[in-house]
């Protein structure tokens, strides 16, 4: 049995040793960390989607922190966490709160297979950036989504996807966290990061065609064609045409809806709103409180 | 008979050379010319005509648009109905100028009649002159990329040209028509090439031929017998020896190193047997480039053939004179079956760089399921540039781009012998595109930043 009493003894001895260096080296090359560092990336979510524009949570943390300390934690904002979290972040580092205003991913296009019909067939790579580098994909729209799914790849959460009827990517409302992995991943910039909206209601043009009007309507029957009657019925100058498409501002947008029914090829979405009551406000403009100032 | 090659990879794919004896005819004037104005690499051209404009053929209608840039001319003569986009090549709508054709009158600088002119009648032109006449005709390469010819002419301090080579290699299945327009204007080419090796200042002149074209190689030996400055060089058919850089292997047996160095570093100027033609046509007859030669080809067109296009004819137009589009899907290639670009619609006009509308119809144009990869390494064996292309494609769909650069991605030539040969029909070239196309994005930024 004594060589087991030996091996014990040897191997028990070894780790002794080793203990005692290990804690005299911790103690004497230890890396002095500002304790505030973990509290700060416990608070945050956890995802490293890099939507912050750090890589993952413990950049954003650190530069907080580091914010902290030179006075000012404006510009740095947690997409998926939201203003909850940054409120007990700027709490717990003692800075006014950070606010902004939550948002969320939006796919600019409603290119489906009834309104865009295919032209053609693509039999290579199925992705969206391989798609788009050899023409103008299946349809003659060289600016719509292609539905091959790269927002879909790089979606962390779930929150997008293609619907098999139209055949385009929609967004999750509830999962989104306005990351903008999407807006990156998409070859043709149609994903935009918009403002959520009270009650979830938005208005945005739903369409990224600058094609002239004809050959626009050509290649898909709900294309903007930039005709500019929702720029001039706009009573808010939220919206600008430019290179023969529509673009409306979110931050000035009152959804009003008025371009909404003015514009002839139906490309204005309006998303949650309730469906039309006759007179349900005073109004008259959907702005549902009556304050907006403008009679039907 | 000596017969060189490149010396790594290389495929031999099916010829399907239909159109080999079937001499050159000229194509009916179009009722409606597009050109787009960008048909060369570099900045597009600005156009300098208006709606309403008449133009002859041979007019300017584009000036060019930087230093890396060409002119366009007018091919007809007529009107200028509107300065719009099309959807041309690349799948995109781009800028181009629609012309009304209204007869055929040219302009009186042309000189049309068929005598030779040959160098040594026109001891007045000095190098400078003849590069500048080059640039001013707005001649591009004519195999298909689509260089300004005049830069290749000009090689940077650093380099020094020592030989001309002259690709008539036509190492890409189905076309012909480098090989007619040898048959045709044997004497002009060799003009051109004295021009080019003039221009370069240097005395070493070669002409690669692949052996499937016995005809032209006997033809040229004939005629340059009693020149000892220019070789005639047969070549073992092989895929891509007409990529530049086999060529000045094969030709040469030097080696150019990886990008961004050129041919002309190893002291070699290659430029297409259409370009010598277009050379001494823009140099002798004061031509500006409006013209090529194009093959319209295909397994199932009822007449494929060869012809003298006027640019800005659409590809319809083509199609129609050799029996009209078969039945059933069809894929339509501006170029041929490997290094072609899949057109959306057939209006799309010829530019300089269409060397061929190849029409591929039914179950061949579809691709097969990809399966897994077996790891048999053909891809790698068959690499003209000896590079891994499995790697090269999964690194650039794992996005792995760091890696990529390191293992030479810029140097693909995309030729897609790596995927002709795939047993398991991956989609490695697509990838490898990807790859590339994001690898030199982002060293152009870090340039840039410096």
């Amino acid at each position: 049995m004594s060589f087991i009493v030996i091996a014990v003894i040897v191997l028990g001895a070894i780790g002794l040793v080793a203990a005692i260096v290990l804690y005299v080296l911790s103690k004497k090359f230890a890396v002095q960390e500002d304790p505030r560092l973990g509290e700060v990336a416990a608070l945050l979510p956890g995802a490293n989607c890099g939507g912050c524009g750090f890589p993952g949570c413990g950049g954003l943390a650190d530069a907080l922190v580091k914010g902290a300390d030179a006075g000012s934690i404006d510009g740095l904002f947690c997409p998926v966490g939201g203003s909850a979290v940054m409120g007990e972040v700027a709490d717990l580092l003692g800075m006014a709160v950070a606010n902004s205003e939550p948002m969320v991913a939006v796919v600019r296009c409603n290119g489906t297979c009834e309104n865009r019909p295919k032209v053609s067939e693509y039999s290579g790579l199925r992705t969206c950036t391989a798609m788009n580098a050899c023409g103008a994909g299946e349809t003659a729209c060289g600016y719509g989504c292609l539905g091959c799914g790269d927002c879909v790849s790089a979606c962390q959460f779930g929150a997008i996807y293609i619907n098999p009827e139209t055949g385009i990517a929609e967004v999750d409302e509830e999962k989104c966290t306005s990351c903008g992995a999407c807006v990156k991943a998409c070859p043709r910039n149609i994903i935009e990061l918009r403002k959520k909206g009270p009650k979830g209601r938005r208005v945005y043009v739903s369409c990224m065609n600058r094609d002239k009007g004809p050959a626009a309507m050509k290649a898909c029957k709900v294309s903007c064609i930039g005709c500019g009657k929702c720029e001039k019925e706009c009573p808010f100058g939220a919206i600008k045409v430019e290179g023969n498409l529509s673009y409306i501002d979110f931050n000035l947008c009152r959804l009003c809806r008025k371009c909404v029914n003015v514009c002839p090829t139906h490309a204005i979405e309006a998303v949650n709103f309730p469906a039309p009551k006759p007179k349900a406000d005073k109004c008259g403009t959907g702005c549902g409180d009556g304050k907006c100032g403008i009679r039907k | 008979m000596n017969i060189r090659t490149f010396s790594i990879g290389g495929i031999h794919p099916e010829e399907n050379k239909l159109s080999h004896d079937i001499a050159t005819v000229a194509a009916p004037l179009p009722k409606q010319a597009i050109f787009p104005l960008s048909q060369h690499i570099g900045a597009p051209a600005k156009a300098i005509v208006k709606k309403g404009d008449k133009v002859k053929v041979g007019t300017m209608i584009a000036e060019a648009g930087g230093f890396v840039s060409a002119p366009v001319y007018s091919s007809v003569s007529g009107t200028v109905f509107k300065i719009d986009s099309v959807i041309d090549a690349t799948g995109y709508r781009k800028p181009v100028i629609i012309i009304n054709v209204e007869g055929d009158e040219w302009e009186e600088t042309i000189d049309r009649s068929d005598k030779l002119e040959t160098l040594a009648a026109h001891p007045e032109l000095t190098p400078e002159e003849i590069v500048e006449r080059i640039k001013i005709a707005g001649v591009t390469g004519m195999g298909g990329a689509g260089f300004p010819t005049f830069i290749k002419l000009c090689p940077p301090p650093t380099a020094k040209a020592e030989c001309v080579i002259i690709n008539a290699v036509e190492c890409e299945p189905y076309i012909t028509a480098d090989f007619r327009l040898m048959m045709e204007h044997s004497d002009e080419i060799l003009v051109g090439l004295d021009l080019l090796m003039k221009a370069a200042k240097v005395e070493k002149g070669y002409i690669g031929i692949e052996t499937n074209k016995p005809e032209a190689i006997e033809l040229f030996e004939r005629k340059t017998a009693g020149d000892s400055r220019i070789e005639i060089v047969p070549l073992k058919q092989r895929y891509p020896q007409g990529g530049e850089k086999q060529l000045v292997d094969a030709v040469t047996g030097r080696q150019v190193p990886a990008p961004p160095a050129i041919p002309v570093n190893v002291g070699a100027i290659v430029q297409n047997v259409g370009t010598a033609y277009a050379v001494y046509e823009a140099v002798m007859k004061h031509k500006p480039l409006f013209e090529r030669y194009t093959t319209v080809t295909g397994k199932k067109l009822a007449k494929p053939g060869n012809f003298l296009v006027r640019m800005g004819t659409p590809m319809k137009e083509l199609i129609d004179l050799c029996g009209g589009m078969p039945e059933g899907d069809n894929k339509l290639l501006a170029g041929g079956p490997m290094m072609g670009k899949a057109l959306m619609n057939t209006e799309v006009p010829v530019c300089k760089g269409t060397n061929s509308v190849t029409v591929i119809s039914g179950d061949e144009a579809k691709r097969k399921p990809a399966q897994p990869c077996i790891r048999c390494a053909k891809c790698v064996s068959v690499c003209p540039m000896g590079l891994e292309p499995f790697l090269l494609a999964t690194l650039s769909a794992k996005k792995m781009f760091e890696r990529a650069e390191q293992e030479e991605i810029v140097s693909c030539i995309e030729c897609g012998s790596c995927q002709f040969t795939c047993p398991s029909h991956r989609p490695i070239l697509d990838n490898v595109r990807y790859g590339k196309s994001t690898v030199m994005g982002i060293i152009r930024a870090r340039n840039a930043k410096k």
